[in-house]
Formats: C-alpha cells, structure tokens, sequence
C-alpha cells in the first residue's frame, strides 16, 4: 500500500487516545429505559390516564426545552436525553388521576426556570424533576395529594400508606401500642386491612405516585445501573441506611412503643424513598463531586425525609429533602476537598 | 489475591490478545538509520562524530554532557552520511545522526559472554551502565545510571522490577518476561549487587498469567524474589502507584521512590542492563510491540534505534485499512505521529496503527454534568473536574493550590468522562502556563 496517501490523512492529538464508552447521552438514556418497567407497572395497575400523565409531561419538557434553547440561541440538545429523563421522573412522580395541566405547567418550570434559566445542562441549581414536583406540590397541594386505589379507575379515596398512617396517628393522638403496619389493618378502609403486607408493598400494590409504587422492579434497574456505574452506591446505601437508622431508632416513639422498636422496612418500601434514592438523588449534576461528599449528601437526605415524615405537615419528605440537599451541594464541594497522594502540610 | 494502589483508577479493554502470544521477532537490518541524540530526560549530549566518519557497531557518536544525561551509540556498522535535524516522534525536534549500513556486525549474532561481573564493583558495574547509554524503557527514559546512585545519607532497602505494563495494546515486556526470563533474572541480580536491598519484588498485572507462572517456577527456591500478581488496572505500572500497590509505602508529592527506600526498573530495562554487563552490548536496540486494526501483522519485534517508522511498518506487512491515526508508545500516554519518518527511540515501546475501529472522536466533547468520575479514577488523588475550571477561567493559583503540579498525566480522567472533556489535556497546558507565570517567578 502506497504510504504517501495514508500520511495526509493521519490526525494528530494529545493523549490519552483511547476514550471511555459511556458518554452523557448515553448515561441519560440508559437510565430513561432502566426507569420504563416501574413506570409501566404504575401505568398496568392505575390505569391509562396515568399513562397519559407520564407522557404529557415527557412531551412538554422536551418542547420547554426546544423553546428554551431558541430563545437562548443555543444548539438545541434534547437528543442527550436529559430532557426526556426530567419529563418521565416528573411524571412518575405525579398522582395517577392529576389534571393534566399540572405535569404540563411542573414541566416547564422545571426545564425552563430551574435548568435552562441557569445554563442549561450541567448548570443546574437543583434535580429539574424534583423542583418541578415540589412546585406542583406547593402549588396544587390537594390535587397533589389525591391518591387512587391500584385496580379501580374512578376511586379517589384511598390514601397512601403514609398518609393514612400520618392521620390515623393525629385521629388516635399517637400511643397506639402498635406497629405502623398493624395500625394500617386496623383502619376501616378495606383497602388498607387486606393489602396492608411487607410483601404487598414491595411488588406494588399501593397507593402512590406513578413510577415509585414497584420497589422490586426499581431496585432490579437500579441494580443493572450499578454494575454499569451508571449510578453509584454512595446516596442510595447512606440515603436508606439513615432512614432506616432513624426509624429505628425513633420512629417506635410516634406510636407508643419507645425507643429502638420503629419499623424501619416500612419506611424504605412506603413513599418514594426507593425511587427518590436510587435515581433522583443520584443526578450527578445536583450531587456532589467526591465520595465523602455524596455519604454526606445521603446522610442529609436521609435526616430531613425522617424529620418530614416523624414531625412535619407533609406525609413524606423524600423531594424536599433531595430539593434541600441539592442546594446544599456546592457548599459541601467546597468543604470536601481531597487530599493528593502522598500530600502533607507544608512545615512554616 | 491481587495487589492493588487502591479503589481509584479504570479499567479500559486492553487488546492484549493481538499480540500477547507472538513471540519476539528480529527484524531486518535498515541501510540507513537515523539516530536522535535527545532520547533522553536530561541534557542533550554532545556528538563526538563527523560527516563521513566510518563508525562501528555500538560505537559511541554522542557523549553524555553532565550527569543527568545519557550515551547514544550507533546501532549500525556504517559511515556518517549526514548530521541534520529531524522530528522525533515526540514531536519534537531532535539533532540526528544519519548512518549508512557497512561493514561487519561486531555485536549482534556474536555470542559474547562476560561472565566476571562477579568481581567487579558497585562503582564499576553503574559506570557501565552509563556508558552503554541504558536508560528507562518504560516510557520515561530518565538515565538508569542516575536512577541506581543512591546518594549518601539514604538507604534503599527495596528493588521493585514493573512488569505491570498497564498500557493497552503494549506487550513487549510481557514476551520479554516469557521469553527472556533467565536474562531478566541475571540483570535482577546485577541490580542487587548494586544496591544490596532486603527485598526485590516483581510486580505483574494479573492478565499476564503465563509470566507470572513462568517466573514463579524460576525462582521457586532459587532466588529470594517475590513475584507478585497485581490488579490489572491502569496506572497500576506507574511508579508510585506499583510502590503503593507492593509495599504499602506512599511517596509524598515532592519526593523520590529512593526517599521511601524503593527503586522501581522496568522488565526492559533490566535486560538492558543484563545484555550490557553480561554481552558487553549498548542499548542500540529495543523490543516493541507493533499492534491495532490497522496493521495487517500485529507483532513483537526487536528493532535498531534510529530505523524508521516505516521500516517497521513494513516489517508487519503495511497497512491493512485506511489508516486514522499512528501513535508511538502506549494509547493513554503516548504520541500521535503526523508521518512515517521519525525514528524508533529507547523509549519507544510500541506502534500502533489506529483504523476507525479504535479512533473515538476527541472533538465531540459536551458540558461538564458533575459526575465525578475523574474524581474516582484519579488514582493520584486529584479533583481534575474542578482544576480544568480552573484552568479554563485563568485561576492559576487555584489550580495550584488543587495539586495541578502533582499529576502525572496518565490520561485516566481525560478517559473516564462521560462528557469527552480534554481534561489532561488542559492539565498539560496549564503546567506549562503555571511554570511560565508563578514558578519561574518565585
């Protein structure tokens, strides 16, 4: 082969040459179809309107993100997938039988105030999807919280199992003397007295956002991401662990039963903690950047979810806590700082 | 169980297999070689031919000026043709020494054993290694002689031998431990006797089984070497890393390997030094690996310095496909060529020719997201998300003050982005930068 042809051609770079394969598309993407099963499964057991919720807030982040991006003069960015995985978290954690303005109107506060208003991605201040819920949730408080029992289209009774415990606990003023799980079967819903079991709550079988009910099917995509490196341990492991300290520990007190006797299952297979853990506060813009910094990070989260859910208003604090670490952030960056190898303090 | 530095660090495929099982061939001899007299880290020494001059096989032609600085000898029998400047494959440019072929080998094919290194002395036996010009093959080429002088006052109590080579692609050592072992283990021993240590360890990543089998059953009862099997992990062969890894030992940021009592050779080296003392032969040639798509033979091939890229090329039966790119060294750290014509040197240790199957694209990079990968994968404790800011917002003394000055630039967090950011390659620009404006001042 005649080498003078080859020569031209030849591209000059610094090294190194050879590159990772993982790419920001691709984490976001991946992480979009590893998030599907859940959403699926809340879409088989609440029905297609909840179906319709998930995908109207998918299409209005993706056009709040065009939008955006023109107006700013950007090249427009949507195939990296990040607007497409706020829009589907958004909507996994909307109720089933929201009015559709809701997602619609979170969406684009999410995409356009809290990301594209900042810079875009990478710049963002707080979880896009996040930001968007709590907004929709300060904003439309009740519509936030009108929950629908699996299997039946038009019931809008049925409360979360946090939520009915959080009124069954005001209702009886505390010192039941029993667990969170035999207080749910007490109750008069029907309901709650059959279905209330570990087992039940693990697969799905609940009342809840969309996307958070099937722990199982969320912990299988969060395993699979785990192995990718896509996400990494530190959140999630420090995130469940304090709650499930602290519930532990403390959380018998709200029921009469002292300290060292609260259920700390309860707690990890109820709300959106598994959900919120595992894929919300592990967004790698919103976290911060060294190990120590992510167990703080997780520690944090795990603090604030217990004190909303043991003393606050709210029946679950999994988005405010993820919403106030994320601010947190760049603060805990700052502080953590490692130390290169073999580095010592220079003797004055 | 493997050794290992530690939890940071990557993990890239390392397409060993192309030619892990070749074993090392003997190319042919060039009409003409081409010499660089800067092969070396150090001051570039003094060419003691002319124009015209008939030179000798191992004849020296450029003296080391100072002692940080190495011999260079002919790796041909022939006469001076010319004396001109050239691109190395560095990039940079480098005085050479033009030699055409004729004459009579009197090093190569000869069987010359001198066997009464016994009886020389410490001070002998580093004298001829700087006279034969070795330095390290690994990639640095810092003068070996320099590296063995253990100034007084300090006491080195540990010879590492890193046959880790954790560059993807690169097998050279790998068929030298194989194929090279009782050499490897003679040039050990002469290492000893100059540095007289308490433990001698030889550290290889774990997907070189066959050599570290090999050299297990050598020096079973035999010699007090321990062979230790490391994680294969990159930059597990880098030399603070591999200390880390064997001896649990940390060499703070300023300090040398000797100031914690260790010194590391690479497996080419140390043959080097063997074929020096034992076969009276200076450093005139190389073991290297010629490897990726784009070459139809990948091979190990032992070759003069000074022949040219494409000699080697060549040598591999040409290009197989439309070739991207033409690197010298490994793929994390070494260097793109821009053509064929820049000689092989002592550190190069490999060629490989990149088709679109291996090339990835180092243009496409994206907005940082936070991820933190290169925080994980920098095995030299580094924040390289948070220093390339810096850099790129001219906040130099920030970037200082992040340790810029401490990286080795092994590439792993260029590597490990998911955003394709050329974050070592913003570090390289920043050193220089910084040592121009706040180092050279103060």
């Amino acid at each position: 082969m005649d080498n003078k042809i080859e020569i031209k051609k030849l591209i000059i770079s610094s090294s190194p040459h050879l590159l990772n394969t993982d790419s920001t598309k691709s984490i976001m993407w991946t992480v979009s179809i590893f998030l599907m099963p859940a959403c699926i499964f809340g879409i088989y057991v609440f029905g297609l309107y909840a179906g319709l919720v998930v995908l109207v807030s998918i299409i209005s982040s993706i056009l709040a993100e065009i939008i955006s991006q023109l107006a700013r003069k950007k090249k427009i960015t949507i195939d990296d997938g990040s607007a497409f995985l706020t829009g589907l978290l958004l909507g996994m954690n909307m109720p089933p039988s929201v009015p559709l303005y809701i997602p619609i109107i979170s969406s684009i506060f999410a995409i356009v105030i809290v990301k594209q208003a900042f810079g875009g991605l990478g710049q963002n201040w707080a979880n896009p999807a996040i930001a968007g819920r709590v907004f929709a949730l300060v904003a439309w408080s009740k519509q936030m919280t009108t929950w629908q029992t699996p299997f039946v289209a038009d019931s809008l009774t049925t409360a979360t199992p946090l939520l009915a415990l959080k009124s069954a606990l005001l209702e009886r003023g505390g010192n039941v003397n029993i667990g969170p799980i035999q207080l749910l079967q007490s109750l008069p819903s029907d309901f709650l007295r059959t279905e209330t079991t570990y087992l039940k709550l693990f697969f799905g079988y609940k009342g809840g956002c969309i996307g958070e009910i099937s722990i199982f099917l969320l912990l299988l995509a969060a395993l699979y991401l785990i192995i990718r490196k896509i996400i990494t341990l530190e959140i999630p492991l420090s995130y469940i662990g304090t709650v499930a300290i602290i519930a532990w520990v403390f959380d018998g007190t709200r029921f009469g039963l002292g300290f060292f006797n609260g259920d700390p299952l309860f707690h990890i297979l109820t709300g959106g903690l598994v959900l919120g853990a595992f894929f919300m506060a592990t967004d790698m813009v919103t976290t911060p950047i060294t190990v120590k910094g992510r167990i703080i990070f997780g520690i944090g989260c795990g603090i604030i979810t217990m004190l909303i859910r043991m003393f606050g208003g709210l029946p679950e604090g999994v988005s405010l806590s993820i919403l106030f670490m994320n601010m947190l952030t760049p603060a805990i960056d700052r502080f953590i700082k490692i130390k290169p190898l073999g580095f010592y303090p220079k003797k004055e | 169980m493997n050794k290992s530095f530690g939890f940071r660090g990557i993990h890239p495929e390392d397409y060993k297999h192309l030619t892990n099982k070749k074993a090392i061939e003997n190319t042919d001899v060039p009409n003409v070689v081409y010499i660089p007299t800067i092969q070396h880290i150090g001051a570039p020494p003094k060419i003691v031919v002319n124009v015209g001059q008939i030179v000798e096989e191992g004849q020296l032609i450029a003296e080391a000026d100072g002692f940080i600085s190495a011999n260079v000898h002919s790796s041909i029998p022939g006469k001076v043709i010319a004396i001109e400047e050239r691109y190395i494959t560095t990039g940079k440019k480098s005085p050479v020494i033009v030699i055409e072929l004729n004459g009579e080998f009197k090093k190569t094919g000869r069987n010359i054993i001198l066997d009464d290194w016994h009886s020389m002395s410490k001070e002998a036996l580093l004298k001829k290694i700087k006279d034969y010009g070795i330095v390290g093959l690994g990639g640095a080429t810092f003068p070996t002689h320099v590296k063995l002088t253990i100034p007084q006052g300090k006491k080195v109590d540990t010879l590492i031998i890193n046959g880790a080579e954790c560059e993807p692609f690169l097998t050279c050592d790998h068929r030298l431990m194989i194929e090279k072992s009782e050499e490897l283990l003679e040039g050990i021993n002469i290492l000893n006797k100059i540095l007289d240590v308490k433990n001698i360890f030889i550290g290889i990543e774990a997907n070189k089984k066959d050599a570290i089998k090999r050299l297990k059953i050598l020096t079973h009862n035999k010699y007090p070497f321990k062979v230790v099997s490391l994680k294969t992990k990159y930059p597990q062969g880098d030399e603070k890393q591999l200390i880390k890894a064997i001896t649990g030992r940390i060499v703070p940021v300023d300090k040398l390997p000797m100031d914690v009592g260790v010194v590391v050779q690479n497996v080419s080296t140390v043959i080097a030094i063997k074929e020096a003392i034992v076969n009276d032969k200076p450093l005139i040639d190389r073991v290297i690996t010629v490897s990726g798509s784009g070459i139809k033979e990948p091979k190990n091939l032992k070759v003069k310095i000074g022949t040219l890229i494409k000699d080697v090329i060549e040598e591999c039966s040409g290009f197989k496909k439309e070739v991207k790119k033409v690197i010298v060294g490994g793929p994390m750290m070494g260097f793109t060529q821009m053509n064929l014509d820049s000689p092989i040197t002592k550190g190069c240790s490999g060629i490989l020719v990149w088709t679109e199957n291996e090339y990835q694209d180092f243009l496409a990079n994206s907005i940082c997201i936070n991820c933190g990968k290169c925080i994980s994968s920098c095995a030299f404790g580094l924040m390289p998300t948070l220093i390339n800011k810096f850099i790129r917002n001219k906040l130099y003394e920030k970037a200082l003050d992040y340790g810029i000055m401490f990286c080795k630039e092994c590439g792993a967090c260029a590597y490990s982005c998911p955003a394709k950011i050329p974050l070592v390659q913003t570090f390289r620009m920043g050193k220089d930068i910084i040592r121009k404006l706040i180092l050279n001042k103060k």
